[in-house]
């Protein structure tokens, strides 16, 4: 998609790799964000699990608010994919 | 059921008589927020979701709520959408992703009740009777409008009543993202005023028929005397009539209750107009083997057949006629609607789109009264051949076998009606 600037914008929707745990109770704890450059980032803790949408990168599924470090953020899981929102 | 539809239907709790609280609640321009869902770069311009423009179907199935604006409307072709709003983004349907959203929508509503009835992929009823009191309904229909906001990211809009008919109506009279209470007090004032047309099951030919007695509006069709409407309409004029009154008592299905199936049908915009019975003839083996297919699919066989023409002004009309012996025999299915089609079109102006559907369906277990004038081995041996087909189809794809016939017309052959046909309209009523 064209700005004007002739700069393209990226896609709001940034699919990564995560590292999970399967419970016996049958949750799905993510424990690690691979970002797209290959870094991977550990997730300290999961502050919230909900269904949601995301109208900012556009999807809906289940929303986990995890906290990295100091920054919270929102990782969603839609079917068998995850993603999280860009901050442009 | 259609004689039930006097009786009063209260729900008794310890001696006291409770209405029904029954939500219809309505994905607001289903397909076209799902693609602004996943578009957030097109969420301010006017989009449309068009059926496929190389293929012909280029009628617009979906808008936004911009779009709207611009008087695009469902149904029109795309070139007329686009002649009102030169800037329409138009995308392609995506039928699983909306599959996945109607999934996900319906699972939020099993939380509220069991009794949740699908009404083709945007709508369902939901029996909350029981969950929430006249008093607390709004509140409830707003819980669950406001659920599936945050969820999914698209709006409902939901009406609120003691039947099934007046929830429906509620949810199409404020839209979007709003809740509708239709309830035994405000009826009279605010449902009598809306016009007849806007009543399920009220479609053009009959808002005509009912205009000639000046009966415009569901209030009027109220008041009517229901002899008068069973003269003019048939059986329907009484059910409509006790629809107007709010005296629908049809009950919202269990989730899962799979109403009993009362006809199979298919039908196509083709690639290209129809000129002649060639045309029609080539269409009509592809629609009555899909057909035939699914009857067998499902154990089924048709005593009649019914066959839908649209020309390419737009005029469209339904002719059926009744079959010798239960069927499931495409080449059978295939001679009626020929024989149909011949009796009823004189060609004067192409087709567009053509319908084929097998009606008043009987199970296959049911005895075949065997014909001395038919060679009965013959039909046997034709309907293991279908069989034969049928399997090489899923096993190999459905362009794996085809009647030679379809090979006349590379362009019109470009169809696969079993497969493309996802979403299948549904009828109001569970059984007759």
């Amino acid at each position: 998609m064209e700005d004007g600037i002739n700069n393209v914008k990226p896609d709001p929707k940034v699919y990564v790799g995560v590292r999970a745990e399967f419970t016996p109770e049958g949750r799905i704890l993510p424990r690690s964000v691979i970002w797209e450059d290959g870094r991977e980032y550990q997730v300290d803790r999961i502050l919230d699990v909900r269904r949601a949408a995301s109208l900012k990168a556009g999807g809906a599924g289940i929303r986990y608010t995890i906290r990295i470090g100091a920054v919270r953020t929102f990782l969603f899981l839609e079917e068998d994919r995850w993603f999280v929102e860009r901050k442009i | 059921m259609i004689f039930s539809c006097w009786e009063y239907i209260i729900v008794s709790q310890g001696g006291e008589r409770v209405d029904r609280t029954i939500f219809h609640i309505d994905i607001n321009g289903c397909y076209a927020s799902i693609e602004c869902l996943h578009h957030p770069e097109l969420r301010d311009k006017p989009v449309a979701v068009g059926g496929d423009v190389e293929a012909r179907h280029g009628i617009i199935l979906a808008k936004n709520e911009v779009a709207k604006r611009y008087a695009v409307k469902t149904g029109e072709a795309i070139w007329q959408a686009r002649q009102k709003c030169p800037k329409l983004v138009v995308l392609p349907p995506h039928f699983e992703l909306y599959l996945r959203f109607s999934k996900l929508a319906r699972r939020i509503f099993l939380d509220y009740s069991d009794k949740v009835e699908p009404f083709g992929i945007d709508e369902a009823w939901v029996d909350v009777t029981g969950t929430a009191g006249a008093a607390g309904a709004e509140r409830l229909a707003n819980e669950v409008r406001q659920r599936v906001k945050s969820e999914l990211g698209v709006t409902v809009s939901v009406g609120v009543s003691f039947n099934k008919v007046f929830a429906k109506l509620g949810s199409d009279y404020k839209k979007p993202d709003a809740v509708t209470v239709f309830s035994r007090d405000n009826y009279r004032e605010k449902v009598w005023p809306l016009p007849a047309s806007d009543l399920l099951y009220v479609g053009p030919a009959t808002t005509r028929k009912l205009r000639d007695y000046n009966i415009n509006t569901i209030g009027d069709l109220a008041q009517a005397p229901v002899s008068l409407l069973e003269r003019r309409l048939g059986k329907w004029g009484f059910v409509l009539h006790a629809f107007a009154n709010g005296l629908d008592s049809e009950p919202v299905a269990a989730f899962g209750e799979d109403s009993p199936v009362k006809s199979v049908g298919n039908s196509t915009t083709t690639p290209r107009d129809l000129y002649n019975e060639r045309d029609a003839s080539i269409i009509f083996y592809m629609l009555s083997e899909s057909v035939a297919a699914r009857l067998r699919e499902q154990g089924f066989r048709a005593t009649g057949v019914q066959i839908s023409l649209r020309d390419n002004t737009l005029y469209t009309f339904e002719r059926q006629t009744g079959l010798e012996r239960p069927t499931a025999l495409s080449s059978e299915l295939h001679a009626a609607a020929m024989k149909l089609i011949a009796g009823n079109y004189s060609w004067g102006v192409p087709l567009r789109s053509i319908g084929l559907r097998a009606i008043d369906l009987v199970p296959d277990s049911v005895p075949d009264q065997l014909s001395l004038f038919e060679d009965q081995g013959r039909r046997e041996r034709q309907e293991r051949l279908e069989r034969a087909v049928d399997d090489i189809r899923r096993r190999f794809g459905h362009y794996a076998i085809g009647r030679a016939v379809t090979t006349l017309d590379d362009t019109l052959r470009n169809i696969n009606p079993k497969e493309d046909h996802v979403i299948h309209p549904v009828g109001y009523f569970k059984a007759v």
